[in-house]
């Protein structure tokens, strides 16, 4: 013993770390990766090892040029948003545009507003909503999924489930018209549908929810409020007009719905901080989403719902305390 | 386990219990050879030395004196000569006066019992027991040292109903009180049925962790003897042992920001003090030893031993066979309240329940990283506080805020910062707040 240390208590801290609970979402994830590699082939894999590498370069290069501050990129923030980036874009997707959406992530959408912790929008999704807006075309081409790797990107396109029901309905048909169209439930839940390579498979997106779950990186209350909003909205009107509205369980199982509300909209930096405020959360964006999928422009309405309500978490927390203990029992103390 | 075992609602930790002490019986160690007894043993005023350089005294006489309302007697621990009236280093780290005795022998007071009948007949009335306690110098042996007997007399208007005992013992590694409830439990009982007499409360709980079987058997055998105290247990969770927590488990009543526990009809005493009650009301003796647990991954011998007040803490490291190489860190108390220490000069006080000995590579703090906004210090707060908000606040000294949200309830029971994932050292800043906060509010008032 030569030098004694001396600090305030507490003296012992338990074993979680950033690290691990970042690292903890890239387990997760590794199911959908298996299937999107498993539907899309190569193109996929393609995707994911650009994005990636592409997101925890910019990091790097942010941090050692322009900062000029420690290097995180191990921390493994940057490869969350690397891969989930990945998730949200089409497998066949031109690797430059691949990059531009990683740059976007971590430099416009990460690093701008300071780095790890401060980004007010999920990183991830301001990247797929700029190429969205900048390349509808290249961003709405999805390969269809064949479980045989048939080269990088001359997979075969065609349209996803919400598009086919969006643009059916819109030209007049019905949804029993658009039945031999679409998907049926196991396919659904399995992924053989069109779309971004991450979302198409209903199980391997639970199996990660489930193992977050377990390892309290993630608690229920966002997505059991959003998903449980969106089955209660669009069954409602699916109820009153089954033929040209599409029921609650195909909701579900479409489009980037588990995605967004597993991996997205449970992300930690983006989202409010207590358990009220989750709930909150996570019926506005099951609200907003259906509003844009039944009444929008575009097919899908999650990324945007997403974001639209991480603008307005800093109210939330303003709005939803914790329970105070020696407040009267029950009583949210509001404070301004 | 034994009944239904209950818990507090909000938040709380399970740090490893690393009970590594629990095994080993209360041994007493030799008096030393010079005592140091700071006068600031207490929380409050600190006592007035009554004795000078020079006076012989004995065990159990009175050498300093309380100085006001929340200030306590304090009794010369052993007997021998007065060497001076000094600063000595206390544990936290300042030097402060105290008194410095040369022992010589071992000399008691003829006034106390020292007989090992134990006594169960309570003859002194209410008030006789509080005068009783306050005159031996009783504070809260849990750590917290308030004066005991301000504990007993409720502020008018106020009625006391339940006397809760806590023999939680929810920090990791101390075992202190454990020992003192398997060894002493008859003792602590009758201190117990002493204190409702003082209060005039017929209810008693006394509320143990589960990870001790035996002392909950144990005294569940016991006090059927007694009547009207309860033994309850509950659930290995920290910080059970907080005195809000503690009510509001037992009880499922819950103390109002700001309050005492007597705002619900709640007092609470450790079972040491319980003990330290018997001590005095039955045997006349003073506060002047306690159960110290010395233990430590690298300890090699674990233990609990019965010590005098002002027994260097060197001391007791040699009947543990001396300082492990690899010590780090010293730590008076346990691994989540407790205060490290600056040195092994300092001596041990009344509030002193334990000194953990950590190893180098377990006493530095991780290196701190950017808040992920994982709310995980929220979901922990027993308190139902926002820590990640307080600890902004009181960086960017924004007190108003955080007095708004409420930095005063903190317990700094230290559960935001054990689980923090980017190791931020949140309870430094609360503390802070805390300070600035409290600072605050006297200047208002006293406008």
């Amino acid at each position: 013993m030569s030098m004694l240390t001396v600090s305030g208590s507490p003296h012992i801290h338990g074993d979680d770390s950033t690290k691990k609970i970042m690292y903890g979402v890239v387990y997760a994830m590794i199911p959908a990766m298996l299937v999107s590699v498993y539907y899309f082939g190569l193109g996929a894999l393609r995707v994911l090892l650009i994005a990636s590498v592409a997101c925890l370069f910019f990091e790097w290069v942010i941090q050692k040029y322009l900062i000029k501050g420690p290097i995180t990129i191990t921390d493994g923030s940057a490869l969350v948003t690397g891969i989930l980036l990945a998730f949200n874009v089409p497998s066949n997707l031109p690797t430059w545009m691949i990059i531009v959406g990683a740059l976007v992530a971590i430099g416009m959408a990460k690093m701008s507003f300071g780095g790890l912790g401060k980004n007010v929008f999920n990183p991830a999704l301001v990247a797929r909503v700029f190429l969205l807006i900048s390349f509808p075309v290249q961003m709405t081409s999805w390969p269809k999924p064949q479980a045989i790797i048939n080269g990088l990107t001359d997979a075969i396109t065609g349209p996803t489930p919400l598009g086919i029901v969006k643009e059916g309905l819109g030209a007049g048909k019905t949804m029993s018209e658009l039945k031999p169209e679409l998907p049926d439930y196991m396919q659904t839940l399995m992924g053989q549908m069109g779309g971004s390579l991450g979302e198409v498979s209903a199980i391997a997106l639970i199996l990660g929810g489930v193992y977050m779950l377990i390892r309290k990186i993630i608690t229920w209350h966002i997505p059991v409020s959003m998903l449980l909003t969106v089955v209660i909205f669009s069954g409602i009107f699916w109820g009153i007009d089954p033929e040209h509205y599409a029921d609650p369980v195909f909701h579900l199982l479409t489009g980037g719905m588990l995605l967004g509300a597993i991996f997205m909209a449970t992300d930690m930096v983006s989202s409010p901080m207590t358990k009220g405020g989750q709930l909150v959360y996570g019926f506005g964006i099951g609200l907003l989403t259906i509003l844009i999928r039944m009444w929008g422009a575009y097919p899908e309405g999650v990324s945007f719902a997403i974001l639209l309500m991480n603008a307005v978490v800093p109210l939330i927390n303003m709005g939803f305390k914790p329970r105070r203990f020696g407040a009267k029992p029950g009583v949210v103390i509001k404070t301004s | 386990m034994t009944g239904n075992v209950k818990t507090f609602p909000l938040g709380g930790v399970h740090p490893q219990e690393n009970k590594l002490s629990a095994n080993a019986p209360i041994e007493t160690i030799p008096v030393p050879t010079q005592a140091f007894i700071p006068m600031g043993q207490n929380l409050g005023t600190p006592s007035k030395p009554i004795v000078n350089k020079g006076d012989m005294v004995k065990v159990g006489q009175l050498i300093a004196e309380a100085s006001g309302f929340i200030s306590t007697n304090i009794h010369s621990p052993v007997s021998g000569k007065v060497l001076k009236i000094d600063d000595i280093l206390d544990a936290t780290g300042y030097k402060r006066p105290g008194i410095i005795i040369n022992v010589e022998g071992d000399d008691w007071d003829e006034s106390i019992d020292l007989s090992n009948d134990i006594k169960e007949d309570i003859e002194l009335d209410s008030k006789q027991i509080i005068e009783k306690i306050k005159e031996k110098g009783l504070v809260g042996m849990g750590g917290a040292t308030f004066p005991t007997y301000v504990k007993l007399m409720p502020p008018p208007g106020k009625v006391a109903e339940y006397l809760l005992i806590n023999g939680v013992e929810c920090e990791p590694y101390l075992t202190s009180d454990h020992r003192l409830m398997l060894e002493k439990g008859k003792e602590i009982l009758i201190g117990t049925k002493i204190l409702m007499k003082a209060l005039k409360v017929d209810k008693a709980i006394i509320g143990i962790e589960n990870n001790k079987p035996d002392a909950i058997n144990h005294l569940i055998e016991l006090a059927k003897k007694y009547d009207g105290i309860k033994i309850q247990p509950l659930k290995v969770q920290y910080p059970q042992g907080g005195e809000k927590q503690l009510i509001k488990a037992a009880l499922n009543r819950e103390v109002p920001s700001g309050k005492l526990p007597i705002e619900v009809g709640c007092v609470v005493q450790n079972v040491g003090t319980a003990f330290a009650v018997y001590e005095a009301v039955q045997k006349n003796k003073p506060l002047i030893d306690r159960v110290v647990t010395v233990t430590g991954k690298g300890v090699k011998k674990p233990s609990n031993f019965l010590v005098r007040i002002g027994t260097p803490l060197q001391d007791l490291i040699d009947a543990v066979e001396g300082l492990p190489e690899t010590t780090g860190k010293i730590i008076n108390g346990g691994p989540m309240m407790g205060k490290a220490l600056t040195s092994l000069e300092v001596p041990v006080v009344k509030g002193s329940s334990g000194i953990l000995l950590m190893e180098e590579d377990e006493s530095k703090r991780k290196p701190e990283s950017p808040c992920i906004r994982c709310s995980k210090c929220t979901y922990v707060c027993p308190q139902g506080l926002e820590p990640f908000l307080l600890s902004k606040a009181a960086k960017l000294a924004k007190f108003d805020m955080a007095e708004k949200e409420k930095v005063m309830d903190c317990i700094e029971c230290g559960s935001c910062q054990y689980t923090c994932p980017a190791s931020i050292p949140l309870l430094d800043y609360l503390r802070l707040g805390k300070t600035m906060v409290g600072a605050n509010i006297r200047n208002r008032n006293k406008k």
